[in-house]
């Protein structure tokens, strides 16, 4: 890595030596910023633009409709207080612990998941071909349709647990989806089965990416096959896992059609994600400015997370 | 890989073999339950589904379900099933998955082989955007569509045409490639950074164009990169219904997501569960076909040939 | 949408000369997808073609309606307003005290629609003397609906207390039953809570605390002794109830796997699409001791202030909207009564002429109230609190009465 970046910063640099006088060299060389930079601008438009539209207006009294009229702090007062007073739980309260439970649990599991089952098809093996769309295919499915199907099979009157008892197993007992307390693992298990697949592919694809002279090398040295993976390609994925963090970061982030169609929010709203409460208050109660100062809270949230990690994953380069 | 599993005794890999086709099965068996759970669902009848098992075979099975959901079922007041949403939704995700893909493919290859100073904090601010909640965007974009809208008038009055201002699927496939770029980007960029860097430096000593250089000496080794960023952004566009339902509802430009929607989710009202499985499986065809056709460029060894040549 | 711009700069070029130009086209927002309802707005499409007028769908199912609002918002806020949109009580209001909708008074006189149209519902149809939404139809959900062949097997007869509806269910629990057939959803428990509290603090009680949103009611003895009664109910619910859809519950009934769901008028729907005739194979009663009161929800079309030359196709849509046929036929299939008591019951079965006689009489005795968790009691952010509480209380994150009390207390009053 550290021999890829110096050697692009040297080409660049010789690259504006040699363009000074030359309009041709000069085109040459703002061409990767001209390419870039509509890219650029339109994210710092839609997205940091938007970004300040919604803390102004957690700051106002918007209800309905956006209210441009600032009116201070309120709506962060009435979430702190949630979070922080709140017996029995508040909705917010569950939402954001919820997330914690799921954000972890989701992106844990799918990446281990998915590095293994890429791992284990990158073996050569026979009907690939109809192997990796069937890990695939629940990213194709609407939620809103596979939401009822995994809501009947985990349902204890309608699926798994019936079967079983209809087959003899009578003491098998599975009722999360209707336990406030565990719904929430309901919802792990619909998206791992729905995310990990996709997981898979970008692993895939990042070992397809890899020099197989590289891998030959390692394995005149004598590595076991174990050692190939830990020391040599796994560290070689880094990428691949960084895109993978922020993909599975950014569905367990935005997962809302997951707790509706699954579990209708949940017995006494427990599976209310983020998500959720900000659709929820923004769009159906009416409160627009809790929305977007829950919205603003969860942005925080993921910078505090990601920043760091964006921070040491793209400073190691440098060295 | 596959060097280093035929390099170990017959016996041992024999073994291996077996462990590793034993565990892809199971795995395979266990993401298959729900699609099983649906396509069994969907050749029921309303009768076999409230009363029986939902894992059992359909005890007489019947395709009506996918012959109303096909071209039957209501999507509103149109009674047409769900055949002609088809097109509307392709008209706005190719394009939008072809732009942004490209988009990104450049943008990595920018951000890895053209580096400037302060490419970190541009690819690390486009990175963040992929976590903006799309709830809280869609009220200041739809103002902003509003204003296109506006312009394509406007445009129109003075020159006969809109150029494609206020068309709702030219606003969709807007929308889809400003959300996707963070990802596009992030994929191309990732796969670009352990790119050697050398095939590019030698390009540019042999005198090849910025251009030149990503269509003869990135591109073709960007086959499963691509794949996935194609996956990725065709699954999530062609299954988004937020930004579809609020800028495209109506019957015309409606996509797929909002009419298999519209066909699902009942308000009050008798829920036709064999049609709405028949009907998410068809609506999801594409995005199938996409992945098995896609999955072809899945192969090995690109680089060390483009390293050899 | 070429069409749409060339006839949008055609209107420009020539807005002050032409009615001639009219738009002959009016774009209806809705979320009534399923067979049975797009059946009956399928009735009004035709009304207004027999007219002239062409008919753009915009429908945008989820949620009941939560989606479809989410889409209305965007569109609004594009500036592209819908011709008229469904809409539920206090929305009407929002967009109207937004300035978003239009002005039908002169036609809702010359029709009549003041006298016809009960009061409670012009509340929200009429904002600031102004008429701007037409109401399709009025729902009802204090009703019980029974499994005859149950009811005779474990011998109940039609339970006119909160105790005697107790006895009724100990009876079918007794035989083997699921005696109350719940949907474990927030707005299913909510639903069945306002007939609750309609029973056990009576018609001016219900006024006070859910439209009032009376403090003192809401933290009363009453207040508590109505939770007690919903927890008393809860007894009655199979293990499985959380999360059911409100249909599953209905088709439990239909089945006979349970004698009796609480739910509102759009129950019926199912019953019919199960060829369950009324009086022989179904009951519907009023909820026990809420019998001469209905709580109501009602289905609005909300009018857009479209420009001038929609404005004709906006006055056809409403008049056919409010005119007796189109009430009558539409409300037979939707389960619903017609939104004006001079409507003829002839073509409703035994249950929809009920409805029809006890919305009369309620409108006339003062005792038709919105139902707090359809969204006619209170503003959607109250309403919502209201389900949270009342969830809450029946999943057991809040144990006892007392506490519900403080909590529904609290939201509501975090949520003015």
């Amino acid at each position: 890595m550290a021999l890829t970046t110096a050697t692009s910063t040297k080409t660049s640099s010789t690259g504006e030596s040699v363009s000074t006088k030359s309009p041709r060299a000069w085109l040459q060389q703002a061409l990767p910023k001209i390419v870039l930079a509509p890219s650029f601008a339109i994210t710092v438009i839609f997205v940091y633009g938007f970004i300040i539209w919604t803390i102004y207006l957690s700051f106002t009294n918007s209800k309905a409709f956006p209210n441009y009229v600032l009116t201070g702090s309120r709506a962060y007062q009435r979430l702190w207080r949630w979070t922080f007073e709140s017996d029995p739980p508040s909705s917010w309260y569950t939402s954001i612990t919820n997330m914690g439970i799921f954000g972890v649990l989701y992106v844990v599991i799918c990446l281990a998941l998915g590095l293994f089952l890429a791992i284990l098809l990158d073996q050569k093996i026979r009907g690939e071909g109809i192997l990796r769309p069937i890990y695939l295919y629940p990213m194709a499915l609407s939620f809103i349709v596979t939401g009822v199907a995994w809501k009947w099979f985990l349902d204890p009157g309608l699926g798994l647990e019936q079967t079983l008892h209809q087959w003899g197993w009578t003491s098998f007992h599975f009722d999360w989806i209707k336990n406030k307390d565990f719904v929430i693992y309901t919802v792990v298990i619909a998206g791992v089965w729905q995310a990990s697949g996709f997981v898979m592919a970008m692993f895939l694809a990042g070992l397809r990416g890899i020099d197989s002279e590289i891998m030959k090398a390692a394995q005149i040295d004598g590595a076991s096959t174990l050692q190939l993976y830990r020391r040599i390609i796994i560290p070689l994925l880094r990428p691949v896992f960084l895109s993978a963090f922020i993909v599975l970061a950014h569905m367990a982030i935005k997962s809302y059609d997951l707790v509706v169609a699954l579990t209708s929010g949940g017995p006494g709203g427990s599976a209310w994600l983020p998500s959720n409460f900000m659709y929820e208050y923004t769009f159906k109660r009416n409160e627009m400015a809790v929305g977007s100062a829950s919205a603003v809270i969860m942005l925080m949230t993921i910078s505090a997370i990601i920043v760091p990690y964006l921070y040491s994953e793209l400073r190691e380069k440098n060295k | 890989m596959s060097a280093a599993v035929s390099a170990r005794p017959a016996g041992a890999s024999t073994m291996n073999r077996i462990v590793i086709y034993g565990l892809l099965a199971i795995f395979a068996v266990i993401y298959l339950i729900p699609l099983f759970v649906m396509l069994v669902t969907s050749f029921k009848t309303m009768d076999e589904i409230q009363n029986g098992n939902m894992l059992a075979l359909p005890q007489s099975p019947t395709v009506a379900p996918w012959v109303r959901a096909w071209g039957e079922t209501c999507v509103g007041l149109t009674c047409a099933g769900i055949k002609g949403y088809f097109w509307n939704s392709i008209k706005m995700v190719v394009p939008a998955v072809a732009i942004s893909t490209l988009l990104g493919a450049l943008n990595g290859y920018v951000l890895t082989k053209w580096r400037f100073k302060g490419h970190k904090l541009v690819f690390g601010l486009m990175l963040f955007a992929c976590f903006i909640p799309f709830q809280s965007v869609l009220l200041p974009m739809a103002t902003i569509l509003g204003q296109f809208g506006q312009f394509g008038k406007f445009l129109y009055n003075s020159t006969g045409l809109t150029f494609g201002f206020g068309n709702p699927t030219v606003n969709l496939v807007f929308v889809h490639v400003v959300y996707g770029l963070g990802f596009t980007t992030l994929f191309f960029r990732n796969y670009y950074e352990a790119f050697p860097t050398e095939l590019v430096k030698a390009a540019m000593v042999d005198g090849a164009s910025f251009f030149q250089i990503f269509r003869r000496v990135l591109l073709p080794n960007s086959l499963p990169i691509i794949v996935v960023t194609v996956i990725y952004q065709f699954t999530n566009i062609w299954n988004d219904f937020l930004f579809a339902s609020a800028y495209a509802g109506s019957g015309d430009v409606m996509p797929m997501t909002v009419a298999l929607n519209n066909v699902v989710n009942t308000s009050t009202g008798v829920v036709e569960y064999n049609v709405n499985m028949a009907a998410a499986m068809i609506a999801a065809l594409p995005t199938l076909l996409v992945y098995i056709l896609a999955g072809r460029y899945f192969v090995r060894g690109l680089m060390a040939g483009a390293v050899k040549g | 949408m070429r069409k749409l711009f060339m006839a949008t700069a055609f209107l420009a070029a020539s807005a002050l000369t032409a009615h001639a130009d009219d738009v002959k086209e009016v774009q209806m927002l809705h979320w009534w997808t399923s067979g049975g309802e797009a059946a009956a707005l399928n009735v009004l499409k035709q009304d207004l073609a027999k007219e002239g007028y062409a008919w753009k769908d915009v429908p945008v199912a989820g949620g009941g309606g939560d989606a479809a609002m989410t889409a209305l918002k965007a569109m609004v806020a594009a500036g592209n307003y819908p011709t008229a949109s469904q809409m539920l009580g206090y929305t009407v209001l929002d967009y109207a005290a937004a300035g978003k909708m239009g002005d039908l008074t002169e036609t809702a006189i010359a029709e009549g629609w003041d006298k016809a149209v009960p009061a409670a519902l012009q509340k929200f149809a009429v904002y600031d003397g102004k008429w701007v939404a037409a109401p399709v139809n009025v729902h009802s959900v204090n009703w019980l609906w029974i499994n005859k062949a149950v009811m005779d097997k474990i011998g109940g007869t039609e339970p006119k207390t909160f105790d005697e509806f107790i006895a009724l269910l100990d009876k079918a629990k007794a035989a083997g039953v699921t005696p109350l057939a719940l949907g474990g959803q927030n707005w299913q428990e909510a639903t069945m809570f306002d007939s609750v509290v309609l029973s056990t603090g009576g018609p001016e009680f219900y006024k006070k605390a859910f439209n009032e949103l009376d403090e003192e009611s809401l933290k009363s003895d009453t207040m508590k002794k109505s939770f007690d009664n919903l927890a008393k109910l809860k007894e009655y619910v199979d293990p499985n109830f959380s999360g059911r859809d409100w249909n599953l519950a209905t088709a439990m009934v239909i089945k006979g796997d349970a004698l009796v769901q609480v739910m509102g008028d759009w129950a019926k729907g199912e019953f019919k699409a199960a060829n369950k005739v009324p009086g022989t194979d179904f009951l519907c009663y009023r909820f026990p001791g809420t019998d001469g009161s209905v709580i109501y929800n009602s289905d609005m079309f909300g009018m857009f202030d479209v420009p001038a030359d929609q404005k004709a196709a906006q006055i056809a849509l409403a008049k056919a909207t409010l005119s007796k046929s189109f009430q009558s036929a539409f409300n037979v299939v939707k389960g619903s009564v017609p939104a004006r008591t001079d409507v003829p019951d002839t073509d409703f079965d035994a249950c929809g002429k009920k409805g029809i006689a006890d919305l009369k009489a309620a409108n006339d005795g003062g005792t038709l109230f919105g139902s707090l968790a359809q969204g006619y009691g209170a503003p959607p952010a109250v309403a919502n609190a209201y389900k949270d509480v009342v969830s809450k209380f029946v999943h057991g994150q809040i144990t006892t009465s007392e506490e519900a009390v403080n909590q529904l207390v609290q939201a509501i009053d975090d949520a003015k």
